[in-house]
């Protein structure tokens, strides 16, 4: 049997489906993306249509625009972790720039806590 | 109400800041009800291939890769102003589902543990995660119709929380209690992040 057939049991159906546009990877290459990092597609940059499945150009056309890692796989409706691999093939042609979210303890300015506490109480 | 200040500081050269926060409880607990409270709910699925740490494959040597599980999470987006997003994020408490967890917390700012009095030991877990990782976290007791009332200083007591810890009695349907709920949270977890400077714990 086929090290790929291995895996193609009745069992392996919630596997098999959504893996298989990652082509069976589990794990991004590189760092996977937080949910909240924010991800805008670079533009004037010639993307190759042959190599990326239909899943990469949507995520490009999604996130002309900032988008987060979670709106993003809630647009795409794919597991977030199939997203985020297929971000990470995004990043690694340079095609999408990362925002990365800034860890609380380094936000620059510690009075932006009391503005988000201030919006809230506007809702 | 605060005045100006979000032209001036919402420019277009400003970096956006991100900043999320867990929704946590036991089964049933009110969390998709506090997220749609404030905000329009988004599903977010996962689809995890159980191999990372903490995931149940001692007895699957060989076969990890065929194990997974989905969790449906909520997620729900408030906008302050430009450039200034939180987001919410609403993920089953129970502990066979910490691999998920330990993504959520990363950079997390805080959490909301929602607690149910009929059902207190259900948010033990949840209580037990942000302690040790150290997360702010605040206690919002969901007062569901019907069930007796406590006083928050009485769980605070069942829960053994420390004094700094906010435990607000809520109902998480109303839109005005559960942002209350959110600016509890974000006051303690500012106070937190004030100390910490002050004690020059953070640089």
């Amino acid at each position: 049997m086929a090290e790929e057939d291995r895996w193609l049991d009745e069992e392996a159906g919630p596997v098999v489906r959504p893996y298989a546009l990652t082509r069976g990877r589990t794990r991004p290459a590189g760092e996977a993306l937080d949910l909240i990092a924010l991800v805008t597609a670079v533009r004037g940059v010639e993307v190759d249509t042959v190599e990326l499945d239909p899943e990469h150009l949507a995520l490009l056309e999604m996130c002309r625009l900032p988008a987060s890692v979670a709106d993003l796989a809630a647009d795409l409706d794919l597991p977030l972790g199939v997203v985020q691999i297929l971000l990470a093939d995004l990043r690694v042609r340079s095609l999408i720039h990362v925002h990365h979210p800034t860890p609380p303890a380094q936000l620059p300015d510690p009075r932006i806590l009391r503005e988000v506490a201030d919006g809230l109480r506007r809702l | 109400m605060a005045s100006g200040g979000s032209e001036a500081r919402g420019g277009p050269g400003e970096a956006p800041v991100t900043i999320k926060i867990l929704i946590a409880g036991g089964f049933g607990a009110g969390k998709t009800t506090l997220v749609g409270a404030v905000t329009e709910i988004r599903a977010l699925r996962t689809e995890e291939p159980l191999s990372g740490p903490g995931a149940y494959v001692d007895h699957l040597d060989g076969v990890e890769q065929k194990a997974t599980t989905t969790v449906a999470m909520d997620f729900g987006r408030i906008t302050i102003r430009d450039n200034l997003v939180i987001y919410l994020f609403g993920a089953p408490g129970q502990e066979r589902f910490w691999f998920l967890w330990d993504e959520l917390a990363s950079g997390a700012l805080g959490a909301v543990v929602l607690a149910d009095t009929r059902r207190l030991a259900d948010c033990f877990p949840s209580v037990d995660f942000f302690e040790r990782r150290r997360v702010p976290f605040a206690v919002a007791v969901n007062c569901f119709d019907g069930a007796r009332r406590y006083h928050p200083e009485d769980v605070r007591a069942a829960l053994d929380l420390d004094r700094g810890v906010p435990v607000v009695l809520c109902d998480a349907r109303q839109r005005s209690s559960a942002r209350d709920v959110l600016v509890a949270l974000i006051e303690h977890a500012r106070r937190g992040l004030q100390q910490a400077r002050t004690a020059g714990t953070i640089v």
